[in-house]
Parts: structure tokens; C-alpha cells; sequence
């Protein structure tokens, strides 16, 4: 490296000389190659759903259907349990959109990277915009040189996306083999326990779960399965009237003795 | 559920979730989320799963059934048992299902 007079000290601390320049096609090697270690998890909720879609009357087409255009991991289990319970498709719909309300957190955080992007760009990123795409995508905007990371994310995006299509397809094939008698149906409700439980960080999460499920079970006559959805709605109230009631009480000074 | 009907709980959902998605990247401005939607948010996975799980291992027919014959009752009380100390969703899968299998057993 030439000595350079007068060098800019800011220049030398964030841009190591090791570092080789990121061009496109290694943004998005390495956003794929990064995504690898999480497709351990995705991999098998992805063979789980296939069969599960499968087992719960829906054909093959409409079953991987759910994964290549809602693509979204809970929502298409949640979605399959209302299909397989005679929910009307609308009340399906609606829930969906609220299974996957947490993705505009996601949104909002990975929007001020992603400004000066055209549409073009915004719109396949948003796409691929899931838990686990959002995950490794975050965390490369927060490193240095941030002009070409949108190719990071769509390359850990597309990879997320591509396992998950392939996975759902091995699991309809593998599902479409098992007979009923198994009760596989069965394997959907623990899916969404080992989900559940570790979501289950302090009380506010545990008052919205206890009473979501308590209304559930206590409107199950409601017609429409329409006792999901007040269900759902009082469990957040619940949780989230706690959550005052805590803040507003941590927030009292400690009386003086 | 017709084919028609499933098409539409596909395409409706994924439009539902692509314009969440989209939201804040491209259609609101992103210092219009309130804090309090920020963390109402996070409560409505644990809503959402509770009330789709406890009515199939309390009432699986339809009907409240806290008896010793209800088998998916206590193979989910297992099964959760597993994912609290566990933390792994095979784990919780292989045992519930063995439980359910191992109590029709019985």
C-alpha cells in the first residue's frame, strides 16, 4: 500500500485492507452460504408441512402452492389446521394476515437499508422477507459497506426460499405414503407446541397464550370458528394490559423506609 | 373444501402477507409504527398457537373432554413438558406422537 499524506483516520478504522471489495456475485455467495446453517430447521419444517398438507386432505398442487406464494413457515400450518377444520376462507385469510402481522416489524427495521432501492429490487426482497431471511439480512446491514448487502439478502432469501420448495415437495411425496391410522394429524399440534413454549418468556406472553387458548376452548360452539378470532384478540389484550400494568408499576418510585 | 375455495385461502393469504411485508419497505413511511403496535406484536404468536392447540387436546371431539381417556390430552401435556425443557421441535413431535400411539395402546 502507497504511504498516503494526511490520511483520513476514520477511512482507516472501518475499512480493514484485508478485505477483499464484495461485488454482487460474492454478496450473494456468501448471503446463500449463510442462510445454510438455519436450513436445519427450515429443512424439516418444511418435510413436516408437505406431509401434514397432505394428511389433512389437501392435493398435492394447492398443498405446495401454500409454500411457493404465502411462504411463510406458521401461517401455512396454521392455515392447513383451519382448512383440514372446515373454516371458511375468508376467516382462513384473516388469519393468516394476522399470523404473519410480525413481519411488518421486520419491515420497518430492514426499510431505511433498503430506501434507495427501485421498486425492482423492493419488491422481490420483500418477498422473501421472513424470519430467517430477516434474521441473517439484519445482521449484514449491521457491518460496514453496506452498498451491495442487498445482494446478501436476496441471495440468503432465495436460498431460504428454493430449500423451502424442495422441502414441502419430499414431504408431499413422503406424506401422500402414510396411512391414516398413524393419527399424523396429531404431529401438527406438537409443531406448534414446540413453537409455543419457548415464546413463553414472561408473563405478558403467558397471559396472552392462557387466555387465547382458555377463550378458544370456551368458544368452540361460536359458528364460523369465529371464536378463533375473539380468542386471539382478548389473549393480546390480555397480555398487553398486563404489560401497562407492569411498566406503570416498575415505574412507581420504590417508597422510602 | 372445494379446490376453487383453497386457491383462494392461498392467494388471499399471500397477498395478505406480501403486502406486510411490503409495508414499511415501500408503502408507509417507517417512523409511523407506535410503540405500542411494536409491542402488542409480539404477543400475537403465543395468542394465535394457544388458541389453535388447546381446543384439539381439550376438546378434540368438539366437546370438552378432560378425562384419562383422552389420549391427545395427556400426550400434549408430555409433548409440552418435552418443548419446556427441551427446547427442540423433534423431540416434541417423536414423544407426543409416541405417547398418542403408546396410550392407544393401552
Amino acid at each position: 500500500m502507497p504511504p498516503v499524506s494526511g490520511e483520513d483516520p476514520m477511512t482507516v478504522t472501518s475499512m480493514p485492507a484485508v478485505t477483499p471489495a464484495a461485488t454482487p456475485r460474492s454478496e450473494f455467495l456468501s448471503g446463500a452460504r449463510d442462510q445454510l446453517p438455519l436450513l436445519l430447521g427450515v429443512v424439516p419444517f418444511g418435510l413436516i408441512f408437505g406431509a401434514l398438507a397432505v394428511a389433512a386432505g389437501i392435493p398435492a398442487w394447492e398443498a405446495l402452492g401454500f409454500s411457493v406464494f404465502v411462504f411463510a413457515g406458521s401461517s401455512q400450518f396454521v392455515a392447513i389446521g383451519l382448512v383440514a377444520g372446515q373454516t371458511p376462507a375468508l376467516l382462513i385469510v384473516a388469519t393468516i394476515l394476522v399470523v404473519n402481522l410480525r413481519h411488518m416489524l421486520y419491515s420497518a427495521a430492514l426499510a431505511p437499508h433498503v430506501q434507495a432501492l427501485s421498486l425492482r429490487w423492493k419488491i422481490p426482497l420483500a418477498w422473501l422477507l421472513t424470519d430467517e431471511a430477516f434474521a441473517m439480512a439484519s445482521l449484514r446491514y449491521q457491518k460496514e459497506d453496506r452498498r451491495t448487502a442487498h445482494w446478501y439478502f436476496l441471495g440468503t432469501g432465495l436460498t431460504l426460499w428454493a430449500s423451502w420448495q424442495l422441502s414441502t415437495l419430499a414431504g408431499i411425496l413422503l406424506g401422500a405414503r402414510i396411512p391414516e391410522s398413524w393419527s399424523l394429524d396429531f404431529a401438527l399440534p406438537l409443531t406448534f407446541l414446540a413453537i409455543l413454549v419457548p415464546q413463553l418468556r414472561d408473563r405478558p406472553s403467558i397471559a396472552s397464550a392462557l387466555v387465547a387458548g382458555g377463550l378458544s376452548v370456551a368458544l368452540i360452539a361460536m359458528p364460523l370458528k369465529l371464536g378463533l378470532m375473539a380468542a386471539i384478540i382478548g389473549g393480546v389484550a390480555a397480555g398487553a394490559l398486563l404489560e401497562v400494568l407492569t411498566r406503570q408499576h416498575a415505574a412507581e418510585p420504590e417508597p422510602r423506609r | 373444501m372445494t379446490r376453487p375455495e383453497l386457491w383462494l385461502v392461498i392467494l388471499g393469504g399471500a397477498l395478505a402477507t406480501f403486502a406486510i411485508r411490503l409495508s414499511f419497505i415501500a408503502l408507509i413511511p417507517p417512523d409511523r409504527l407506535p410503540g405500542s403496535l411494536r409491542r402488542g406484536l409480539r404477543l400475537v404468536p403465543p395468542a394465535v398457537l394457544s388458541a389453535i392447540i388447546l381446543p384439539g387436546l381439550l376438546a378434540p371431539a368438539g366437546h370438552l373432554a378432560l378425562s384419562l381417556d383422552n389420549d391427545r390430552l395427556w400426550a400434549g401435556l408430555l409433548a409440552t413438558l418435552v418443548a419446556w425443557r427441551t427446547r427442540s421441535t423433534w423431540l416434541t413431535i417423536v414423544v407426543g406422537m409416541l405417547a398418542l400411539w403408546g396410550l392407544g395402546l393401552v
